[in-house]
């Protein structure tokens, strides 16, 4: 019982960081990596095949959001965060306050697929139409060349940056409609969208090559005038795609040789096939 | 006799260490919540709409999620009483000996339930169930939080109910039936009126339950920040969105400290409710 009790303080006065912080040896080269539920997948598997070509390493990932991973980057809880967004000038500031430099690795693109159910007869939309439709300008999908029903807009949370990136990429910066029903997760965009007929929702591109047959992909046009384009690996790497964006890695430049050697891995040819085989699209060229 | 002694004060440490931690959960919540309450900005707490991440214009009105929490609460509710006050009247009451041995422990499985699993279910089995027969575009709404609520906060209301009328004092029942009443109507103008306060704060801990849980409104409301009374809409409730948003959050911000305001909120709600529960439970004496 007391035992228990002591166990108990301790958990609360937050020992266990330090505690699982001195859990593996000296020699073992332990990189710790935080931050994008967008990226948290292909970074994983990129740390399994690290671990295996490097069986004296540890690479431990886990998610929680951009904001976290860059607040545990600037805490020195994490070595690395992974974004998939900028990072921004309040953030640079608190690392500045602190005399930390941050750089910023990108390891892949991602394209934002625009999705909806196999049932819908609309095929393209343009980023204009796409706009009206995220911010309640128009109610009907009949105003897009659709059925005559009522739109079943779904976001991310307001706390994903894939949120905040369609805000400022489609909406150009303005609000949401105040209907669009918040989704926790991009699984749950997903099961909603293969479920109602008059669903619409935004996820990576990485996420639809599984669910392919029970959704349907939207092609995108820029403007009336070009083609509509749907999003694939090639249109997303050469930028013909319209919703399209990189994801980053942030480092300390002070950080530990392994996690650099680590972020040297994933800009690798084995990290990059690795990227491709999560759903993402490789970045060419090598960054400094 | 020293020993005795330090064994007294071990138990009273154990015995208040949850009245501190309380205490210091409030004082905590009200550390981080207090730069904003004392600035001109508190204002906009009282705003209709809920708008944290805009490049337009930040908005932190909280009325459209407490009337969300309220909406789904209400409803659930109103399918977790009849449900739990009848159940409770069954199993003491009516129910034999085997009965009883057979369905208090499966109702108290119920209640062991994580509610994330309890949320999955409501997303794959009841949401298309709610969509096709409603004929609506969506199964994410009020209605289905609530009826999966409603579903969590019936082992609760059923426990302490059939607690309440199991103490009602059998002589009671016996002169009610001496004097030619019906076992019917002993039950529902004898035992049920006497043990009411027991079953009222039963319902009060409901409320606290429903109105606390998180997981499960996150996954399956919707979570659009509407102010609406129609069940069949999408609503964000207050613990949904503190637990969607609070990891995301800029350190220090005026949303952060806003979400710490809705977390005292809540904390006053679930509080008054307990309260409640507490007063009318001394009255009966349980």
């Amino acid at each position: 019982m007391k035992k228990m009790t002591c166990l108990a303080l301790l958990l609360m006065l937050g020992v266990t960081p330090f505690l699982t912080s001195c859990g593996p040896s000296k020699e073992t080269a332990y990189v710790n990596i935080k931050g994008s539920d967008t990226i948290v997948h292909v970074a994983s598997s990129i740390a399994e095949s690290y671990m295996k070509d490097n069986p004296d390493s540890s690479v431990s990932v886990t998610g929680g959001g951009t904001g976290t991973g860059i607040a545990a980057l600037l805490n020195g809880t994490a070595d690395i965060a992974n974004a998939s967004r900028k990072i921004k000038s309040k953030e640079t500031d608190l690392a500045a306050k602190k005399g930390i430099t941050i750089k910023e690795t990108a390891i892949a693109r991602d394209g934002i697929v625009i999705i909806v159910n196999p049932k819908n007869p609309v095929n393209e939309l343009t980023m204009n139409q796409l706009s009206n439709i995220y911010r309640g300008k128009v109610k009907s999908w009949k105003e897009v060349g659709g059925d005559d029903s009522p739109f079943n807009l779904l976001s991310r949370e307001s706390s994903s940056g894939t949120y905040s990136f369609i805000q400022k990429t489609v909406l150009g910066k303005k609000d949401f409609a105040k209907t669009a029903k918040l989704m926790p997760a991009t699984s749950s965009i997903i099961t909603e969208v293969a479920a109602s007929k008059d669903a619409i929702g935004y996820v990576g591109l990485g996420y639809v090559k599984e669910a392919k047959n029970k959704i349907k992909i939207i092609k995108i046009k820029a403007d009336k005038k070009t083609k509509a384009i749907l999003p694939t690996d090639e249109t997303v790497k050469n930028g013909r795609y319209a919703i399209s964006r990189p994801l980053f890695m942030y480092y300390n430049i002070n950080a530990p040789e392994s996690a650099k050697k680590f972020l040297k891995y994933v800009l690798s040819e084995k990290g990059q096939s690795v990227v491709k085989s999560e759903g993402f699209v490789q970045i060419s060229n090598s960054i400094n | 006799m020293w020993k005795e002694k330090a064994i007294k004060i071990f138990f009273t440490g154990a015995a208040t260490t949850s009245i501190v931690v309380v205490g210091l959960i409030f004082l905590f919540l009200g550390k981080e919540a207090a730069p904003f309450i004392f600035s001109e900005n508190v204002a906009k707490l009282f705003g209709t709409e809920w708008v944290p991440v805009s490049f337009e214009k930040e908005q932190f009105g909280v009325l459209p999620l407490i009337t969300g929490s309220f909406l789904v609460t209400f409803l659930a509710i109103l399918f977790a009483v009849p449900f739990g006050v009848l159940s409770a009247v069954y199993l003491s009451e009516i129910a034999t000996k085997t009965e009883q041995e057979i369905l208090k422990p499966l109702i108290e499985l119920l209640a062991g339930i994580p509610s994330v699993v309890i949320g999955f279910f409501g997303i794959i089995v009841l949401s298309p169930i709610l969509k096709n027969t409603f004929g609506l575009e969506s199964g994410l709404n009020a209605i289905n939080g609530a009826i999966l609520l409603a579903l969590m906060a019936t082992p609760t209301i059923i426990t302490i109910s059939d607690d309440a009328i199991r103490s009602v004092s059998t002589s009671y029942k016996q002169a009610s039936i001496a004097l030619g009443a019906s076992k019917l109507q002993t039950i529902w103008r004898v035992v049920v009126p006497d043990a009411l306060s027991g079953i009222i704060a039963a319902v009060m801990l409901g409320i606290g339950r429903v109105i606390g849980e998180t997981m499960t409104v996150l996954m399956v409301t919707g979570n659009a920040a509407i102010i609406t009374a129609n069940p069949f809409d999408s609503v964000r409730t207050m613990t949904a969105t503190i637990a969607a948003e609070m990891g995301e959050v800029p350190f220090g911000s005026d949303h952060y400290r806003v979400l710490f305001c809705i977390g005292i909120i809540l904390l006053l709600i679930t509080f008054g409710l307990n309260m409640i529960a507490q007063k009318v439970l001394r009255r009966r004496g349980v």
